[in-house]
Parts: C-alpha cells; structure tokens; sequence
C-alpha cells in the first residue's frame, strides 16, 4: 500500500467540497471560523482559500505560529547566552524574531554562537561530542514538546552535563479557552491542529463544546483535509450540533500518542505561561519538573523570560487573538513588511502576517 | 513549526533510524513510537517519529468524502 496523500490534493474533490460549502452558507448569518496551527494559516494562505470561501464566511488564524507567540523576553535571553559563548542550538525560524532588546541574528552578528538545527538531535549529538555548554532553544506546541522530552530523558541517562533546554512550550486548549473567553470573540468554530492531536487525541477539547457550546474539527493540512474540515464545521455551527470530529483519522487516534505524552509529563509540569502580545495564560504551559532542573537553562543561568511586550505599534496580540485581521494592523505592509519585520507575526513564515503579506491576501 | 510529514520506515537500530519520506531518506529518532518497524508508515516531526501513519485509514477517510461529496457543486 502506498500513501494516499495525493488524494488528498484532488482539485476535483476539492471544487466539489467549496461548492458544497457555498451551498450551506447560502442566507446564513456571518460566521467566523478559526485554526489555531501555524501549518494551517499557511495551508489557508497558499492555496487562496480565505478568497475563495463565501463573502459571510471569515477565516481566522489564532495563535498557532509558536515564534510568534513567545516572549521577547525570552529571545533577549537566548541572545545573551549566545553572547556569553554559550553554543544556543535553535530551530530557522527562531533566528530573525525581534526580542525586546536584541535578536538571535544580532547576537550571532556580534559573534554569538549560533546553530540552526531542524530537531533536538543535533544539539544532543553537539554536547556529546564536545565539552561546551549546549542550550536548545526548545518552544512549540504539543506536537514538539514529547520531542524535547526524549532529548532531556536521554541527556539524563547518558548524564550528559553540559546540555539543557531554554524551554518556552505553550498548551493550544488554554489557548482556545481564552479566546473564547474574551469578550470580543466572534469565534463560532475551530478547525483544530492536526499534528498537535496527533500527540494529545481529541479529547482534550471536549471543553469547546461542553462549557462554549462549539464545534471542532482535527484536520489535515491538504486542500481537501481544510475544505471536509470547514464543511463539518459550517454544517455543525448551521444545525446548532456541536461535536468534536476527527477528520484526520489517519495520525489522530482518540487517545493521541500516550507515550509521547508520558514522556511529556514526566519532564515537565503544567505552569501558567508568557505570551507575547496576550500575556500570561493560566496552565498553558509547559516547566521542567525539580527533578529534570539540571537541565533547564534558566535556572542553570538564571535568566528571565517572561517580558511579553511587543515592538511600539505593532498589533500581534489582536491578531493573535482574532481580533483583528493582520491587513487591518496600521503598520501591515508599509511600515512593517517580511524584508523589514517590527513584530513576530510578520517574521516566521508560519506568522498570520508574513502569510497574508506573502499570499497576497486583502 | 508543528511541520510533520509522514513516510515509511526503511531501516531502526536501536531507537535511531532512517524514513523514506517522498523518495528522501530522512534520519529520525523512534523513541516516541517504540513498536514501528521497518516498513511501517510514521509521521515525522522535528526529527522523531511522532504517530503511526494509517495508509488503511488514509483511503477510507477519503473514500468518505468522495462518497459525501460526489453530488456537490453539479
């Protein structure tokens, strides 16, 4: 058996499904839509969707782009251990984000020690093989968080004493809470992250429609993953009959991955958590446990993370929250564009902003 | 950043090993997955193996939506 994932991209399905959608918004109120996975905003922006849905249907990004949403603080701080000779190991899209002082691309610039690695791994192997002092800049969701886990667990068995992790993970259901929890939230359905269920299952955001009355949807990330998924999800708010659906039954188990939760759980703990441009969240992140803090790099340096401001002007947090779109931010697109950034949704690709800038979107 | 792309085991040894994903072979850790072996289909994030991949599921899914969808938009 081969992978079916081409069918997945199947235009001819996929103009059916939008047909369909079209059909099921006919006379119906305005409704807004919302994903919450930084692949999403892009999967949405790349293909035009957001154009192509009807005029009372509106597609939002949340906080689902992890760059975007980690504190400045926090990036001030990677850039100082880099400084100080420290070899900081951090996934590419880390590199260019403004903190509040200084970048990751500043302290490298001023001959801070640098790597750009895609997974834990290679940090792990840089501490095996050399004696320095090895940070890995370890943010993300759910989807990356069992992976730093194993790292830190291997770390502890081989006692690996010049390795940890600057650790800023954040939680997407507090996340989901909150925005439904703000007044100004006209949020009437989520299409939910499909690589961060595949670790935690569906059932997790039950709460969506037990205490909001909302529906949510896991999907993939091909054409027709995001159409099946909007269409579930129009239907469902239409009828008024709320449910979890998983429509990506092919890496989303109910229960998700327990072993890679277990491993989660037994590194860290659930803390409150910083978001840049939000603010704190209560149990909507992830701290490493007492027994794993010779590992955590900002108890071994004592560094403070948690500023959330953002650069003077820029209005992330609204966007972030769905509140505003990126094009209705002052500085979209003139004063702040993805070859000059001022905030972190301009920078990652995955950002809301450099998305609808890249994609064209008005 | 929750970038995941699945692709099928070709060789483990120990929890370290190698995926074909879209005709490149990508090195991946399975310690998330411990029971996969070669041959099996896995989505790959940051390095690990995260999730079994379910090649069955995979075409049933989208046999449904063929099945729903087959009068749409005529």
């Amino acid at each position: 058996m081969t992978l079916a994932e081409a069918g997945y991209r199947d235009m001819e399905l996929a103009r059916r499904i939008l047909a369909r959608i079209e059909s099921d918004m006919q006379g119906a109120d305005d409704m807004r839509l919302m994903e919450v996975c930084g692949t999403h905003t892009v999967a949405i922006a790349r293909s035009g969707l957001r154009r192509a849905v009807p005029g009372n249907l509106g597609l939002l990004s949340g906080p689902g782009c992890p760059v975007c949403v980690t504190p400045g603080g926090y990036i001030d701080a990677a850039a100082g251990l880099a400084a100080r000779g420290v070899t900081v190991v951090t996934f590419g899209d880390m590199v260019r984000v403004p903190g509040n002082q200084t970048s990751l691309e500043a302290a490298r610039a001023a001959g801070g020690r640098l790597v750009v690695a895609s997974s834990v791994t290679a940090a792990l192997d840089l501490a095996r093989r050399s004696t320095k002092e090895v940070v890995f800049l370890a943010v993300g969701f759910e989807t990356t968080a069992p992976t730093i886990a194993a790292a830190v667990l291997a770390a502890g068995r081989e006692r690996l004493g010049n390795f940890s992790v600057l650790a800023s993970h954040k939680l997407v259901p507090p996340a989901l809470r909150l925005i439904l929890g703000d007044a100004d939230c006209a949020v009437s359905g989520f299409i939910l992250p499909g690589h961060v269920s595949a670790v935690i299952g569906t059932r997790p955001y039950g709460f969506l429609v037990e205490e909001f009355g909302v529906p949510g949807v896991v999907t993939g990330f091909e054409p027709v993953d995001v159409l099946a998924g909007i269409e579930e999800l129009v239907r469902r708010v239409r009828s008024g009959e709320p449910k979890i659906v998983n429509a990506y039954r092919r890496v989303v188990r109910e229960e998700g991955n327990p072993k890679a939760w277990d491993a989660v759980m037994e590194v860290f703990e659930v803390a409150d958590s910083a978001w840049r441009g939000i603010g704190q969240i209560a149990k909507s992140g992830l701290a490493l446990r007492e027994g794993y803090a010779a590992f955590d790099a900002a108890r071994r340096y004592g560094v403070e993370l948690d500023d959330v401001a953002l650069p003077e002007g820029c209005a992330c947090g609204q966007v972030l929250r769905g509140v505003l779109r990126p094009t209705e931010c002052p500085l979209f697109g003139a004063r702040c564009t993805p070859g000059a950034p001022v905030g972190p949704c301009m920078v990652s690709s995955e950002g809301a902003c450099a998305a609808s800038y890249r994609y064209g979107e008005k | 950043m929750c970038l995941s792309v699945p692709g099928r085991v070709l060789a483990m040894e120990g929890t370290r090993g190698t995926v074909d994903v879209a005709g490149n072979t990508v090195e991946a850790d399975f310690a998330l997955t411990p029971d996969v072996r070669p041959g099996d289909y896995v989505l790959v994030h940051a390095g690990f193996s995260i999730q079994r991949y379910d090649a069955a599921e995979a075409q049933e899914t989208l046999r449904l939506f063929h099945e729903a969808f087959k009068d749409a938009g005529e």
